[in-house]
């Protein structure tokens, strides 16, 4: 493992360990008003400042982590899901099916998804779910186009022949010989697809179409913030840095794990 | 095939248009039931306006044709779209059509800068990362792109107008031109901010892609054979390396261009440039239908045609494709 893998996978896992004990951490609820401090800037008593109800900034962003990490993480599961299923039929059935799929799934990277996502969730105003369920079903294409290929070059393979040679059928083939041994891979497609769930909820939260009041995630917070950025900057800055080395750690964990193995 | 080579753009084409013009009118009727489904439809922000009469209101739906059911009236907005009918804002009463053109240049402003500024930072990072593969400078540059791949175009707006307008007061924090002034000093001065976060984004991918098809193309035999030779390092660098790794990004930045017209509403919004970015993000905030679905069908539109002016610009660079 390089360096820099090293440091991104024990900030994400400081990231998510703090996220789960938000309330151990830090000494404020997220929604407590302290009147008497408002606006206040970055101190001992209130690390990040607090906003404009004098709620304190860092237990905001450990509660926000929670619904970023969420939503990026089960979007990327729905994404993930749907990919496999479509790239794994494609590249097991071929002929016209895939050829059909990969034809969708080509066309569909060619739809301005931010668009189409902000126009949903302007009119739909989403829970949380919801917006994990619109955000995975725009992200799939691209583990699709993974595991079709690896179950392509897996299925040239001996060991799939002689399956087919003792009678497996497809979907024992596609579950036990084609998926275990595409996993690698397709794990790689899926945790890039975490960072770019994270970032697209985070810019449809940005333009409050995305996590709806009383919830908070990192984007809203910004949403919220955007306004005072030059009285007020803390109010931005932080939940922005928390996106950013989250997707920045995510990256550099899935190119870690892309790594050809010694 | 009996025209042979003629024949191969064209086909190429046709290939396109089969699968673009069932996408287009999927994402269209996707968008227009999704709008027509919301409470009060196009017209709910009327219905929230307490000086409008109900008796107005159903005027007004009766003059849209709201009344009709809703595959017909998506019938008529198609029928009217491709002649060019493009309906009106419920803004301001103008063509939706005026209303693009309107913004268009100043989105074509911002695309070319960043573009153009990504382009070269891309070239020069991405040699000199090459040139020094596994020592200092490439793992600078290295680490500058998976930043700029993770960086929230949003924030990193927010950023750069906190340090260079808030702070320095060395920029504009937003806008295209101070009222008042026109000079070419004000303009570029308000497009350095969101150009550089535009060109940030394209430049960290960019960078990544090529320096990883430089490094590819080390590999080459024509490589391997220039360096039995005796040709120099740097040499082989700029006349082979380059020029075999440059292929393949020309057809990377093409496809992004096309996406600078949906890419620009975060960098565009932050700033308040008034591009075609803006336009979408003002259109959603008023529910204004006619221009969202006019701006989803030119970005969409603009991601099949430059996809297909990549197939063809990389079928003429490079012999050796054949479609």
């Amino acid at each position: 493992m390089t360096r820099s893998g090293t440091i991104a996978a024990l900030v994400l896992s400081l990231l998510v360990s703090a996220a789960a004990a938000a309330p151990l951490v830090s000494r404020y609820a997220p929604d407590a008003l302290d009147l008497a401090n408002r606006r206040a800037a970055p101190s001992a008593q209130h690390w990040f400042g607090t906003d404009d109800l004098g709620r304190d900034v860092f237990a905001r962003v450990l509660h926000g982590a929670r619904v970023s990490l969420a939503v990026g993480l089960l979007a990327a599961a729905v994404a993930g899901g749907i990919g496999v299923i479509v790239g794994g039929i494609a590249g097991l059935v071929g002929g016209a099916v895939d050829a059909t799929l990969m034809r969708l799934t080509d066309a569909l990277l060619a739809v301005p998804r931010l668009l189409l996502l902000m126009i949903a969730g302007a009119i739909l105003s989403p829970s949380v779910s919801l917006l994990i369920v619109l955000v995975g079903s725009v992200g799939w294409m691209e583990t699709a186009r993974v595991a079709r290929s690896e179950c392509l070059s897996l299925s040239t393979r001996e060991f799939v022949a002689a399956a087919h040679a003792t009678g497996a059928r497809a979907p024992r083939i596609l579950g036990r010989h084609l998926l275990p041994n595409a996993a690698g891979p397709v794990l790689v497609a899926i945790t890039l697809a975490v960072a770019r769930s994270i970032l697209l909820e985070s810019t449809l939260s940005f333009f409050g179409v995305g996590v709806q009041p009383p919830a908070a995630s990192w984007g809203s917070m910004l949403y919220q913030a955007q306004s005072t950025v030059s009285t007020e900057p803390w109010l931005a800055l932080f939940p922005g840095a928390f996106i950013f080395a989250t997707t920045l750690s995510v990256n550099v964990v899935g190119d870690e794990l892309a790594r050809p193995k010694l | 095939m009996r025209s042979g080579l003629a024949s191969r753009p064209a086909l190429a084409i046709l290939r396109r248009l089969a699968t673009a013009v069932p996408l287009l009118l999927i994402v269209s009727g996707v968008v227009f039931a999704l709008i027509h489904a919301a409470p009060g439809g196009p017209t709910a922000v009327f219905l929230a306006n307490p000086g409008v009469r109900p008796e107005d209101i159903e005027r007004l739906q009766r003059a849209l044709g709201l009344d009709q059911p809703v595959w017909v009236q998506y019938a008529r907005w198609l029928g009217a779209y491709v002649r060019g009918d493009w309906g009106y804002s419920l803004t301001d009463n103008r063509a939706v059509l005026d209303r693009v053109l309107e913004r268009t240049p100043a989105t074509l402003e911002l695309a070319a800068a960043s573009i153009g500024i990504a382009f070269v930072a891309t070239f020069a990072l991405a040699t000199c990362a090459a040139l020094t593969r596994g020592r200092w400078p490439d793992l600078v540059v290295r680490a500058a792109s998976a930043a700029g791949l993770a960086i929230p175009a949003f924030w990193f707006g927010l950023v750069l107008q906190l340090v260079f307008a808030a702070s320095l007061g060395w920029l504009p924090s937003s806008g295209r031109v101070t009222p008042g002034d026109g000079s070419v000093i004000d303009r570029v001065q308000h497009l350095v901010l969101p150009a550089m976060v535009l060109a940030t984004i394209h430049a960290a991918a960019w960078t990544r892609y090529l320096r990883a098809s430089m490094v590819a193309a080390f590999d080459h035999p024509f490589v391997v054979a220039a360096r039995a030779r005796g040709i120099p390092e740097r040499r082989i660098v700029l006349r082979y390396v380059v020029r075999a790794a440059l292929l393949p990004l020309v057809t990377v930045v093409l496809l992004d261009a096309a996406l600078l017209v949906s890419g620009a509403v975060v960098t565009e919004s932050v700033f308040a440039w008034p591009g075609l970015g803006t336009l979408f993000t003002e259109a959603l905030a008023r529910r204004d239908y006619a221009v969202l679905m006019a701006m989803v069908m030119l970005a969409s539109g603009s991601i099949v045609v430059m996809n297909l002016v990549a197939d063809l610009v990389y079928q003429w660079l490079d012999p050796r494709v054949t479609p």
